[in-house]
Protein backbone atom coordinates (compact mmCIF):
# COMPACT_ATOMS: atom_id res chain seq x y z
CA UNK A 1 0.00 0.00 0.00
CA UNK A 2 1.25 3.00 -0.51
CA UNK A 3 2.47 5.28 2.51
CA UNK A 4 2.97 8.94 3.35
CA UNK A 5 6.46 8.07 3.53
CA UNK A 6 6.96 6.56 0.07
CA UNK A 7 8.49 8.70 -2.98
CA UNK A 8 6.50 9.44 -6.02
CA UNK A 9 8.09 12.16 -8.33
CA UNK A 10 5.56 12.52 -10.91
CA UNK A 11 1.31 14.08 -10.93
CA UNK A 12 -0.37 10.80 -12.41
CA UNK A 13 -1.10 13.20 -15.75
CA UNK A 14 -4.77 11.55 -14.20
CA UNK A 15 -3.65 8.26 -14.44
CA UNK A 16 -4.24 5.70 -11.80
CA UNK A 17 -0.50 5.50 -10.90
CA UNK A 18 -1.11 2.93 -8.48
CA UNK A 19 -3.02 -0.16 -8.49
CA UNK A 20 -3.55 -2.09 -5.21
CA UNK A 21 -5.23 -5.59 -5.64
CA UNK A 22 -7.33 -6.63 -2.40
CA UNK A 23 -7.73 -10.52 -3.66
CA UNK A 24 -9.57 -10.82 -0.45
CA UNK A 25 -10.28 -10.00 3.25
CA UNK A 26 -9.77 -13.43 4.34
CA UNK A 27 -6.92 -13.76 6.66
CA UNK A 28 -5.16 -16.27 9.44
CA UNK A 29 -4.62 -13.19 11.93
CA UNK A 30 -6.76 -11.18 14.04
CA UNK A 31 -4.69 -7.79 14.15
CA UNK A 32 -6.90 -5.04 16.66
CA UNK A 33 -6.14 -2.61 14.41
CA UNK A 34 -7.10 -4.27 10.89
CA UNK A 35 -7.88 -1.39 8.48
CA UNK A 36 -10.42 -4.22 6.71
CA UNK A 37 -14.08 -3.49 6.78
CA UNK A 38 -16.09 -5.29 9.85
CA UNK A 39 -18.12 -7.44 8.09
CA UNK A 40 -15.30 -8.58 5.97
CA UNK A 41 -16.34 -12.24 6.11
CA UNK A 42 -19.51 -11.25 4.12
CA UNK A 43 -17.13 -10.71 0.73
CA UNK A 44 -15.90 -14.56 1.09
CA UNK A 45 -17.97 -15.36 -1.33
CA UNK A 46 -18.21 -12.42 -3.81
CA UNK A 47 -14.38 -12.95 -4.22
CA UNK A 48 -13.30 -12.37 -8.17
CA UNK A 49 -11.93 -15.15 -9.86
CA UNK A 50 -8.54 -15.51 -11.97
CA UNK A 51 -9.77 -14.50 -14.84
CA UNK A 52 -11.42 -11.27 -13.60
CA UNK A 53 -8.52 -10.39 -11.65
CA UNK A 54 -6.46 -10.80 -15.01
CA UNK A 55 -9.26 -8.64 -16.77
CA UNK A 56 -8.74 -5.63 -14.16
CA UNK A 57 -5.12 -6.25 -14.93
CA UNK A 58 -4.86 -5.75 -18.49
CA UNK A 59 -7.50 -2.63 -18.02
CA UNK A 60 -5.31 -1.10 -15.46
CA UNK A 61 -2.44 -0.82 -17.62
CA UNK A 62 -4.29 0.57 -20.20
CA UNK A 63 -5.13 3.25 -17.78
CA UNK A 64 -1.80 3.75 -17.15
CA UNK A 65 -1.30 1.86 -13.46
CA UNK A 66 2.52 1.52 -12.69
CA UNK A 67 3.10 -0.02 -9.46
CA UNK A 68 1.36 -2.62 -8.30
CA UNK A 69 0.33 -3.85 -4.86
CA UNK A 70 -1.31 -7.55 -3.93
CA UNK A 71 -2.86 -7.22 -0.94
CA UNK A 72 -5.60 -8.03 1.52
CA UNK A 73 -6.74 -9.62 4.26
CA UNK A 74 -3.97 -12.20 2.77
CA UNK A 75 -2.77 -12.52 -0.58
CA UNK A 76 -0.92 -15.83 0.26
CA UNK A 77 -4.52 -17.46 0.68
CA UNK A 78 -5.30 -17.14 -3.19
CA UNK A 79 -3.73 -19.80 -4.40
CA UNK A 80 -3.46 -17.64 -8.28
CA UNK A 81 -1.30 -15.64 -6.41
CA UNK A 82 1.68 -16.89 -8.58
CA UNK A 83 -0.48 -16.97 -11.76
CA UNK A 84 -1.37 -13.31 -11.32
CA UNK A 85 2.13 -11.95 -10.67
CA UNK A 86 3.00 -13.52 -13.52
CA UNK A 87 0.22 -11.93 -15.52
CA UNK A 88 1.32 -8.68 -14.10
CA UNK A 89 4.94 -8.74 -15.02
CA UNK A 90 4.19 -9.60 -18.68
CA UNK A 91 2.22 -6.72 -18.79
CA UNK A 92 5.24 -4.36 -17.55
CA UNK A 93 4.06 -3.32 -13.78
CA UNK A 94 6.63 -3.33 -10.84
CA UNK A 95 4.57 -5.83 -8.68
CA UNK A 96 4.79 -5.76 -5.11
CA UNK A 97 3.48 -8.42 -2.50
CA UNK A 98 2.02 -6.85 0.50
CA UNK A 99 2.02 -10.01 3.49
CA UNK A 100 1.92 -10.93 7.24
CA UNK A 101 4.34 -13.63 6.06
CA UNK A 102 1.59 -16.60 7.05
CA UNK A 103 1.31 -18.67 4.10
CA UNK A 104 4.31 -17.92 2.16
CA UNK A 105 6.38 -21.08 2.11
CA UNK A 106 9.83 -21.68 0.55
CA UNK A 107 8.24 -23.05 -2.17
CA UNK A 108 5.69 -20.33 -2.73
CA UNK A 109 8.23 -17.92 -2.16
CA UNK A 110 10.69 -19.39 -5.33
CA UNK A 111 7.61 -19.74 -7.38
CA UNK A 112 6.98 -16.20 -6.92
CA UNK A 113 10.84 -15.21 -7.55
CA UNK A 114 9.69 -17.65 -10.79
CA UNK A 115 7.09 -15.33 -11.78
CA UNK A 116 8.76 -12.35 -11.48
CA UNK A 117 7.74 -10.88 -8.21
CA UNK A 118 9.66 -7.63 -7.83
CA UNK A 119 9.32 -7.02 -3.79
CA UNK A 120 7.66 -8.09 -1.09
CA UNK A 121 6.52 -5.97 1.78
CA UNK A 122 6.32 -7.85 4.97
CA UNK A 123 4.26 -6.44 8.71
CA UNK A 124 6.29 -7.28 11.66
CA UNK A 125 4.62 -6.09 14.69
CA UNK A 126 6.96 -6.51 17.73
CA UNK A 127 10.64 -7.76 18.30
CA UNK A 128 9.41 -9.50 21.45
CA UNK A 129 7.61 -12.91 20.65
CA UNK A 130 4.71 -13.16 23.26
CA UNK A 131 3.77 -9.66 22.29
CA UNK A 132 3.38 -10.03 18.31
CA UNK A 133 1.52 -13.25 19.28
CA UNK A 134 -0.64 -11.66 21.20
CA UNK A 135 -1.42 -8.62 19.26
CA UNK A 136 -1.94 -10.91 15.94
CA UNK A 137 -3.87 -13.50 18.16
CA UNK A 138 -1.83 -16.14 16.67
CA UNK A 139 1.93 -17.78 17.05
CA UNK A 140 3.70 -16.40 14.24
CA UNK A 141 6.30 -14.54 15.63
CA UNK A 142 9.04 -16.89 14.73
CA UNK A 143 7.77 -17.55 11.13
CA UNK A 144 7.91 -14.04 10.58
CA UNK A 145 11.57 -14.08 11.22
CA UNK A 146 12.34 -16.89 9.43
CA UNK A 147 10.51 -16.24 6.26
CA UNK A 148 12.08 -12.08 6.67
CA UNK A 149 15.29 -14.28 6.12
CA UNK A 150 14.47 -15.98 3.43
CA UNK A 151 13.47 -13.63 1.80
CA UNK A 152 16.50 -11.68 1.69
CA UNK A 153 18.20 -15.15 0.87
CA UNK A 154 16.00 -14.94 -2.76
CA UNK A 155 17.28 -11.91 -3.37
CA UNK A 156 14.03 -10.00 -3.55
CA UNK A 157 14.30 -6.14 -1.84
CA UNK A 158 12.31 -6.24 1.53
CA UNK A 159 10.27 -3.61 2.96
CA UNK A 160 9.70 -4.21 6.87
CA UNK A 161 6.53 -2.64 7.50
CA UNK A 162 5.70 -2.02 11.41
CA UNK A 163 2.42 -0.74 12.53
CA UNK A 164 3.49 1.40 15.20
CA UNK A 165 0.90 2.34 18.40
CA UNK A 166 1.08 2.19 22.19
CA UNK A 167 1.65 -1.30 23.38
CA UNK A 168 5.10 -1.85 20.78
CA UNK A 169 6.13 1.62 20.00
CA UNK A 170 8.65 2.11 23.01
CA UNK A 171 10.72 -0.76 21.17
CA UNK A 172 11.95 1.10 18.12
CA UNK A 173 15.33 0.21 19.11
CA UNK A 174 15.08 -3.32 19.23
CA UNK A 175 13.02 -3.89 16.00
CA UNK A 176 15.83 -1.55 14.42
CA UNK A 177 18.64 -4.15 15.25
CA UNK A 178 16.12 -6.70 14.20
CA UNK A 179 16.04 -5.25 11.19
CA UNK A 180 19.46 -4.36 10.55
CA UNK A 181 20.62 -7.70 11.27
CA UNK A 182 17.89 -9.41 8.79
CA UNK A 183 19.70 -6.79 5.94
CA UNK A 184 16.10 -4.89 5.39
CA UNK A 185 16.60 -2.57 2.79
CA UNK A 186 13.47 -0.43 3.94
CA UNK A 187 11.98 -0.27 7.79
CA UNK A 188 8.55 1.55 7.60
CA UNK A 189 7.39 2.53 11.10
CA UNK A 190 3.67 3.51 10.03
CA UNK A 191 2.12 4.48 13.31
CA UNK A 192 -1.28 3.05 12.42
CA UNK A 193 -4.35 5.47 11.09
CA UNK A 194 -7.86 4.88 12.90
CA UNK A 195 -10.29 3.17 11.00
CA UNK A 196 -12.62 0.04 11.27
CA UNK A 197 -10.52 -2.47 14.33
CA UNK A 198 -7.94 0.54 15.23
CA UNK A 199 -11.01 3.01 15.69
CA UNK A 200 -12.70 0.72 17.92
CA UNK A 201 -9.81 -0.11 19.77
CA UNK A 202 -8.32 3.71 19.61
CA UNK A 203 -8.94 4.72 23.33
CA UNK A 204 -6.03 1.81 23.50
CA UNK A 205 -4.01 2.02 20.99
CA UNK A 206 -3.20 5.89 20.88
CA UNK A 207 0.60 6.16 21.48
CA UNK A 208 1.15 9.37 23.96
CA UNK A 209 3.22 12.57 21.95
CA UNK A 210 5.94 11.74 24.51
CA UNK A 211 6.42 8.00 23.02
CA UNK A 212 6.37 9.39 19.65
CA UNK A 213 9.29 11.96 20.21
CA UNK A 214 11.20 9.46 21.60
CA UNK A 215 10.46 6.43 18.87
CA UNK A 216 11.55 8.96 16.34
CA UNK A 217 14.74 10.12 18.35
CA UNK A 218 15.66 6.65 17.85
CA UNK A 219 14.96 6.58 14.12
CA UNK A 220 17.31 9.32 13.55
CA UNK A 221 20.03 8.03 15.42
CA UNK A 222 19.76 5.16 13.86
CA UNK A 223 19.52 7.23 10.15
CA UNK A 224 22.70 8.73 10.98
CA UNK A 225 24.91 5.44 11.61
CA UNK A 226 22.94 3.24 8.87
CA UNK A 227 23.05 5.94 6.37
CA UNK A 228 22.20 4.29 2.95
CA UNK A 229 22.36 0.84 4.05
CA UNK A 230 18.62 1.05 5.30
CA UNK A 231 15.87 3.45 4.48
CA UNK A 232 13.50 4.64 7.57
CA UNK A 233 10.21 6.06 7.18
CA UNK A 234 8.44 6.99 10.31
CA UNK A 235 5.20 8.08 9.75
CA UNK A 236 3.65 10.52 12.39
CA UNK A 237 -0.18 9.45 13.39
CA UNK A 238 -1.84 12.82 11.84
CA UNK A 239 -4.50 13.10 15.19
CA UNK A 240 -0.46 14.59 16.62
CA UNK A 241 0.39 16.84 13.61
CA UNK A 242 -1.55 20.25 13.24
CA UNK A 243 -2.35 19.40 9.37
CA UNK A 244 -3.78 16.05 7.95
CA UNK A 245 -2.19 13.99 6.12
CA UNK A 246 -2.55 14.40 1.61
CA UNK A 247 -4.74 11.32 1.84
CA UNK A 248 -4.05 8.99 -1.33
CA UNK A 249 -2.66 12.57 -2.41
CA UNK A 250 -6.18 13.82 -3.15
CA UNK A 251 -9.11 11.47 -4.17
CA UNK A 252 -8.76 10.02 -7.43
CA UNK A 253 -5.81 11.31 -8.16
CA UNK A 254 -2.91 8.38 -7.94
CA UNK A 255 -4.65 5.53 -6.47
CA UNK A 256 -6.90 2.81 -7.25
CA UNK A 257 -7.57 -0.06 -5.15
CA UNK A 258 -10.03 -3.01 -6.25
CA UNK A 259 -11.62 -4.66 -3.27
CA UNK A 260 -12.45 -8.41 -3.19
CA UNK A 261 -15.21 -7.73 -4.54
CA UNK A 262 -14.24 -6.02 -7.50
CA UNK A 263 -15.25 -2.91 -6.52
CA UNK A 264 -13.01 0.16 -7.71
CA UNK A 265 -12.19 2.08 -4.79
CA UNK A 266 -10.09 5.67 -4.02
CA UNK A 267 -8.52 4.16 -1.24
CA UNK A 268 -9.26 1.34 1.03
CA UNK A 269 -11.34 2.95 3.54
CA UNK A 270 -13.73 4.33 1.68
CA UNK A 271 -16.43 2.23 2.74
CA UNK A 272 -17.20 3.41 5.90
CA UNK A 273 -18.47 6.06 3.98
CA UNK A 274 -22.24 6.13 4.09
CA UNK A 275 -24.46 7.15 1.22
CA UNK A 276 -21.83 6.38 -1.40
CA UNK A 277 -22.31 4.01 -4.39
CA UNK A 278 -19.56 1.21 -5.20
CA UNK A 279 -19.73 -0.05 -8.16
CA UNK A 280 -17.36 -3.10 -9.69
CA UNK A 281 -15.76 -4.48 -12.28
CA UNK A 282 -17.97 -7.25 -13.30
CA UNK A 283 -20.69 -4.26 -13.88
CA UNK A 284 -18.09 -1.80 -15.49
CA UNK A 285 -14.58 -0.93 -17.43
CA UNK A 286 -12.19 0.17 -15.23
CA UNK A 287 -12.03 3.36 -17.84
CA UNK A 288 -15.60 4.08 -16.74
CA UNK A 289 -15.27 3.63 -12.77
CA UNK A 290 -11.84 5.91 -12.62
CA UNK A 291 -12.71 8.60 -14.99
CA UNK A 292 -16.51 9.04 -15.02
CA UNK A 293 -18.03 6.95 -11.82
CA UNK A 294 -19.71 9.13 -9.42
CA UNK A 295 -17.75 7.60 -6.43
CA UNK A 296 -14.80 8.97 -7.86
CA UNK A 297 -15.86 12.33 -9.41
CA UNK A 298 -17.45 13.02 -5.88
CA UNK A 299 -13.87 14.32 -4.18
CA UNK A 300 -11.41 14.67 -6.96
CA UNK A 301 -10.06 18.19 -7.38
CA UNK A 302 -11.89 20.49 -5.13
CA UNK A 303 -15.11 22.26 -6.14
CA UNK A 304 -16.30 20.01 -3.50
CA UNK A 305 -14.44 21.75 -0.61
CA UNK A 306 -15.65 23.78 1.98
CA UNK A 307 -14.69 26.28 4.28
CA UNK A 308 -12.05 26.50 5.49
CA UNK A 309 -10.68 24.23 3.19
CA UNK A 310 -11.55 26.17 -0.04
CA UNK A 311 -9.74 29.30 0.51
CA UNK A 312 -7.06 27.84 2.44
CA UNK A 313 -3.33 28.58 0.75
CA UNK A 314 -2.59 24.64 2.14
CA UNK A 315 -5.75 22.77 0.10
CA UNK A 316 -2.67 22.06 -2.99
CA UNK A 317 -0.68 20.08 -0.16
CA UNK A 318 -2.90 18.63 1.68
CA UNK A 319 -6.37 18.37 -0.24
CA UNK A 320 -8.42 18.64 2.71
CA UNK A 321 -7.01 15.51 4.46
CA UNK A 322 -8.73 12.39 4.82
CA UNK A 323 -12.62 12.05 3.64
CA UNK A 324 -13.18 8.63 5.61
CA UNK A 325 -11.56 10.09 8.61
CA UNK A 326 -13.71 13.12 7.72
CA UNK A 327 -16.95 11.34 7.67
CA UNK A 328 -16.12 8.84 10.76
CA UNK A 329 -15.56 11.82 13.21
CA UNK A 330 -17.50 14.51 11.89
CA UNK A 331 -20.54 12.94 10.22
CA UNK A 332 -19.61 14.44 7.19
CA UNK A 333 -17.25 13.40 4.63
CA UNK A 334 -16.76 16.71 2.50
CA UNK A 335 -15.98 18.25 5.73
CA UNK A 336 -12.33 19.47 6.93
CA UNK A 337 -10.33 16.53 8.16
CA UNK A 338 -10.62 17.43 11.80
CA UNK A 339 -6.81 16.18 11.84
CA UNK A 340 -6.09 19.78 10.93
CA UNK A 341 -5.82 22.29 13.72
CA UNK A 342 -7.86 24.87 11.28
CA UNK A 343 -11.21 22.61 11.46
CA UNK A 344 -13.62 23.76 13.97
CA UNK A 345 -13.68 20.31 14.70
CA UNK A 346 -10.56 19.81 16.11
CA UNK A 347 -11.33 19.56 19.23
CA UNK A 348 -12.53 15.92 18.25
CA UNK A 349 -8.86 14.96 17.57
CA UNK A 350 -7.87 17.11 21.09
CA UNK A 351 -9.93 15.12 23.23
CA UNK A 352 -9.39 11.64 21.48
CA UNK A 353 -5.71 12.27 23.13
CA UNK A 354 -6.47 13.62 26.34
CA UNK A 355 -9.38 10.67 26.70
CA UNK A 356 -6.38 8.06 26.04
CA UNK A 357 -4.10 9.57 28.87
CA UNK A 358 -6.26 9.92 31.38
CA UNK A 359 -5.78 7.46 34.30
CA UNK A 360 -8.65 4.54 33.89
CA UNK A 361 -9.22 0.76 33.71
CA UNK A 362 -7.86 -0.44 30.55
CA UNK A 363 -10.64 -1.89 27.97
CA UNK A 364 -9.82 -4.77 26.52
CA UNK A 365 -8.63 -4.99 22.46
CA UNK A 366 -11.13 -6.45 20.39
CA UNK A 367 -9.76 -8.71 17.68
CA UNK A 368 -10.57 -9.33 14.23
CA UNK A 369 -12.91 -11.65 14.19
CA UNK A 370 -15.93 -12.35 12.71
CA UNK A 371 -18.21 -11.32 15.30
CA UNK A 372 -15.75 -9.01 16.78
CA UNK A 373 -16.12 -10.13 20.21
CA UNK A 374 -12.64 -11.60 21.30
CA UNK A 375 -10.68 -9.68 23.23
CA UNK A 376 -7.26 -9.54 24.69
CA UNK A 377 -6.64 -7.70 28.03
CA UNK A 378 -4.67 -4.01 26.93
CA UNK B 1 35.34 19.30 -11.40
CA UNK B 2 36.69 20.23 -8.33
CA UNK B 3 33.85 20.19 -5.82
CA UNK B 4 33.37 16.28 -7.14
CA UNK B 5 34.13 12.85 -4.97
CA UNK B 6 33.59 11.01 -9.09
CA UNK B 7 36.22 10.30 -11.14
CA UNK B 8 36.33 10.02 -14.74
CA UNK B 9 37.14 6.11 -14.45
CA UNK B 10 34.45 5.47 -12.35
CA UNK B 11 32.20 2.54 -13.54
CA UNK B 12 28.49 2.95 -11.83
CA UNK B 13 25.72 0.88 -12.47
CA UNK B 14 22.39 0.63 -11.29
CA UNK B 15 21.32 -0.56 -7.91
CA UNK B 16 19.13 -4.16 -8.10
CA UNK B 17 16.56 -2.63 -6.81
CA UNK B 18 15.68 -0.42 -9.57
CA UNK B 19 14.21 -1.15 -12.53
CA UNK B 20 14.65 1.47 -15.74
CA UNK B 21 12.21 1.24 -18.59
CA UNK B 22 10.47 3.13 -20.51
CA UNK B 23 6.38 3.74 -20.19
CA UNK B 24 4.37 4.38 -23.09
CA UNK B 25 1.78 5.98 -20.71
CA UNK B 26 4.21 8.83 -19.53
CA UNK B 27 6.39 8.95 -22.40
CA UNK B 28 8.95 8.80 -20.43
CA UNK B 29 11.61 6.59 -19.02
CA UNK B 30 10.65 5.64 -15.74
CA UNK B 31 12.68 4.24 -12.75
CA UNK B 32 10.59 2.15 -10.60
CA UNK B 33 11.55 0.36 -6.85
CA UNK B 34 9.80 -0.56 -4.08
CA UNK B 35 6.31 1.47 -3.73
CA UNK B 36 7.90 4.42 -5.78
CA UNK B 37 8.12 5.76 -9.38
CA UNK B 38 10.31 8.10 -10.52
CA UNK B 39 10.08 9.51 -14.37
CA UNK B 40 13.02 11.15 -15.56
CA UNK B 41 13.77 13.65 -18.25
CA UNK B 42 15.72 12.79 -21.27
CA UNK B 43 19.18 13.35 -20.51
CA UNK B 44 19.07 12.10 -16.89
CA UNK B 45 16.97 8.75 -19.30
CA UNK B 46 20.11 9.12 -21.40
CA UNK B 47 22.76 8.87 -18.60
CA UNK B 48 21.35 5.74 -16.32
CA UNK B 49 20.60 3.98 -19.73
CA UNK B 50 25.11 3.92 -19.61
CA UNK B 51 25.40 2.91 -16.15
CA UNK B 52 25.78 -0.48 -16.93
CA UNK B 53 29.08 -1.10 -14.85
CA UNK B 54 30.99 -1.81 -18.19
CA UNK B 55 30.88 1.99 -19.23
CA UNK B 56 33.28 4.55 -17.14
CA UNK B 57 32.34 7.68 -16.82
CA UNK B 58 34.66 9.53 -19.28
CA UNK B 59 33.26 7.16 -22.10
CA UNK B 60 29.54 7.96 -21.21
CA UNK B 61 30.54 11.68 -21.50
CA UNK B 62 32.21 11.21 -24.54
CA UNK B 63 29.12 9.80 -25.99
CA UNK B 64 26.87 12.32 -24.25
CA UNK B 65 28.90 14.89 -25.58
CA UNK B 66 28.10 13.46 -29.12
CA UNK B 67 24.21 12.97 -28.41
CA UNK B 68 23.44 16.19 -27.06
CA UNK B 69 23.69 19.45 -29.09
CA UNK B 70 25.02 21.15 -26.19
CA UNK B 71 28.37 23.01 -24.94
CA UNK B 72 30.96 19.82 -24.38
CA UNK B 73 31.56 21.82 -21.08
CA UNK B 74 28.24 21.96 -19.61
CA UNK B 75 27.40 18.55 -20.69
CA UNK B 76 30.17 17.48 -18.97
CA UNK B 77 29.19 19.49 -15.49
CA UNK B 78 25.44 18.41 -16.04
CA UNK B 79 26.22 14.42 -16.23
CA UNK B 80 28.91 14.60 -13.14
CA UNK B 81 26.07 16.90 -11.52
CA UNK B 82 23.37 13.91 -12.25
CA UNK B 83 25.80 11.39 -11.10
CA UNK B 84 26.33 12.97 -7.21
CA UNK B 85 22.63 13.41 -6.76
CA UNK B 86 22.13 9.60 -8.29
CA UNK B 87 24.53 8.32 -5.99
CA UNK B 88 23.58 10.23 -2.95
CA UNK B 89 19.68 8.69 -3.54
CA UNK B 90 20.90 5.49 -3.81
CA UNK B 91 19.96 4.50 -7.12
CA UNK B 92 23.74 3.93 -8.70
CA UNK B 93 26.81 2.20 -7.23
CA UNK B 94 30.42 2.02 -7.63
CA UNK B 95 31.63 -0.91 -9.51
CA UNK B 96 34.60 -2.39 -8.68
Amino acid sequence: MPKDGSVTSLDGLGKPMWLVLELTYRCPLKCVWCNNPLDYDSYASKELSTEEWKQVLREGRELGALQLGFSGGEPMLRDDLEELVAEAESLGYYTNLITSGVGLTPERLSALKQAGLKQIQLSLQSAQRTLTDQLVGARVHDLKLDTARRIKAAGFPMVLNVPVFRQNIDQVEEILALAEEIGVDYLEFANIQYYNWALLNREELLPSREQIDNAEAAVNRARARLGKRMTIYFVIPDYFETRPKACMNGWGSIHLTIAPDGAALPCQEVRVIEGLEFPTVREHSLQWLWHESPLFMKFRGDEWMKEPCRTCDEKEKDYGGCRCQAFLLTGEASNTDPACAKSPDHHIIESAILGSRKPREHKPLIMRTPGGTTVIPS
Amino acid sequence: MADTTIQPQDKFALNPMFLLRWEKTQDAYVLLYPEGVIKLNASAAEILKRCNGAATVAELVGELQALFNEDDIIVENGIYRFLETSHAKGWISNQP
